[in-house]
């Protein structure tokens, strides 16, 4: 599995975003693909770049301005480039300081984590930057979608989306795992064909690359 | 004491509802209840030809919105049940010619004057669906025993818990035992299981069903008929009354049945 070019993570301030890859084109289709699935969240929110050690033109800036305007997104604040750059990023109206902050923003707080206790049907659709709990079940046709993990203490059948914004360590726990399709950020797999008899607690998370799904014990 | 409303409901279109309103209308005034049954599915009028009161309709409900003739005067009584009568749909109309604030008065006015108000609701999810559980006290979600039936139903359970407080109860129509036996066929339970909400009955297919609804004479009339059994049962039910639920030529599977309720 390759790493995705481009880190998105919920935060209480706005959606960090933390480019991997060097190609800013590579970037940029990365980040249009990633909002196609998950701008729901973050509609008319505000995005925070942190930039470690990437090189940014007036162009790139531009871009990815115009890119998360189209999504009804913001460009507030660029962290992390030199100084002849930062003037730069201000002289567009943009920030390169949070606001009353000197904390690094890869520790800023844990994003909304969802608890809920119903059953989910059809048509119906839970969504988070944070974790999901769901003390109920997942019907066909339902959808969970979390930035972060997904804690299902029922059923789960419908569609469920761990790690939405490219966290590939997020985890999907049901007491009955078996949805109609399963992905951890950008790693897909379907159900099987033949239903267990005997469902067992199971949690699911990638390893090389593809997602796996092993009995639920008390180790997680 | 106004009557109950009942609203009969589905999401998925040809699963029974029409059928169901229908046996438990007559059902009911079997059990020397005055019904009103309100046909909503404007358009596409068919319960008075199941209920065999085809050539007798002069308004509906239409015309009553319209102020052209008042409720009592539209109302059809049916010929067998003198306690049961019809509100007809407009066949010439379509559903945005009423609105949910005329149905829910109609219908309270229709409760003022029977015991049971039961409306036969259109298929799908949109205004029509709206505007038939508007005034209902009780909806009967109408379900078959297979998997686009079941997630469509699961779909209006849903919109009705989102909306407000209104209970639902669950029928269950055209089950074959014999293909449940096989593993063919979704069985009850796990019907009853994804969709948690409570079962109020279980209709197996027959055949006679459809020749009844041609003559206008539905099951719930014929003493012999193990599906009119069962919508006399479900009229009791409603009444309140405890009743078992009926074998299904089935053992093995009812036994399963009994153990969840
Ligand atoms: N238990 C049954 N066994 C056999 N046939 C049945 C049964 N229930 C319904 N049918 C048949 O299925 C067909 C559809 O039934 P019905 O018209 O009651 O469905 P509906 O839900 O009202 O449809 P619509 O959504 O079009 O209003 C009819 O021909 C009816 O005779
Ligand atoms: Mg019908």
């Amino acid at each position: 599995m390759k790493q995705m070019p481009i880190a998105l993570k919920g935060t209480p301030q706005g959606l960090l975003l933390k480019p991997q890859a060097q190609s800013w084109d590579v970037i940029l289709n990365a980040l249009e693909y990633a909002l196609q699935d998950t701008a729901d969240f973050f509609r008319g929110g505000r995005v925070i770049l942190e930039l470690e050690g990437h090189t940014f033109t007036e162009d790139d800036l531009i871009a990815l301005r115009d890119l998360l305007e189209r999504h009804e997104m913001e460009l507030w604040v660029v962290l992390g480039v030199d100084e002849a750059t930062q003037r730069l990023v201000r002289a567009h109206g943009i920030r390169t300081r949070l606001p009353g902050t000197a904390t690094p923003a890869a520790e800023i707080g844990t994003p909304e984590t969802i608890f809920a206790r119903r059953t989910l049907r059809s048509g119906q659709r839970l969504n988070t930057p944070g974790d999901v709990t769901l003390l109920g079940d997942v019907n066909p046709g339902a959808e969970v979608i979390a930035g972060g993990n997904i804690v299902i203490w029922g059923r789960a059948r419908g569609v469920l989306h761990a790690g939405a914004m490219g966290d590939e360590t997020t985890v999907v726990c049901a007491l009955d795992l078996n949805p109609a399709q399963l992905r951890i950020a950008g790693v897909i797999s379907r159900a099987p064909e033949q239903r267990r008899r005997h469902p067992q607690p199971e949690v699911a998370r990638i390893e090389d690359g593809v997602i796996i799904a092993r009995p639920w014990t008390a180790k997680g | 004491m106004r009557g109950k409303i009942i609203t009969i409901s589905s999401g998925k279109g040809g699963v029974g509802k029409t059928t169901v309103t229908a046996n438990l209308g007559l059902g009911l005034a079997l059990l020397g209840q005055r019904v009103i049954c309100m046909d909503a599915d404007i358009g596409l009028r068919n319960l008075d030809v199941m209920l065999g009161l085809e050539n007798r309709i002069v308004y509906d409900i239409i015309n009553v919105v319209e102020g052209r003739c008042t409720l009592p005067q539209a109302l059809v009584r049916d010929k067998r049940l003198r306690t049961l009568r019809l509100l007809p749909a407009a066949q010439t109309r379509d559903k945005s010619a009423i609105t949910e604030a005329d149905m829910d008065r109609i219908a309270h006015q229709a409760a003022e004057i029977a015991d049971y108000v039961i409306i036969d609701s259109p298929a799908g999810i949109e205004h029509g669906f709206r505007y038939a559980v508007k005034p209902a006290d009780l909806v009967l979600i109408v379900t078959n025993p297979e998997v686009a039936a079941v997630r469509d139903a699961d779909r209006v359970i849903g919109l009705l818990e989102a909306d407000g407080h209104v209970p639902a109860r669950l029928i269950i129509n055209r089950l074959k035992p014999a293909l449940v036996r096989r593993n063919e066929m979704l069985d009850a339970n796990s019907v009853v299981d994804l969709l948690a909400i409570g079962l109020i009955g279980i209709v197996p297919e027959d055949v006679g069903i459809l020749a009844a609804g041609n003559r206008g004479r539905p099951v719930v009339l014929d003493e012999k008929s193990v599906a009119g059994q069962v919508f006399r049962n479900i009229a009791r039910r409603l009444q309140g009354e405890d009743v078992p639920f009926l074998p299904l030529k089935a053992p093995s599977f009812l036994k399963r049945l009994f153990g969840a309720y």
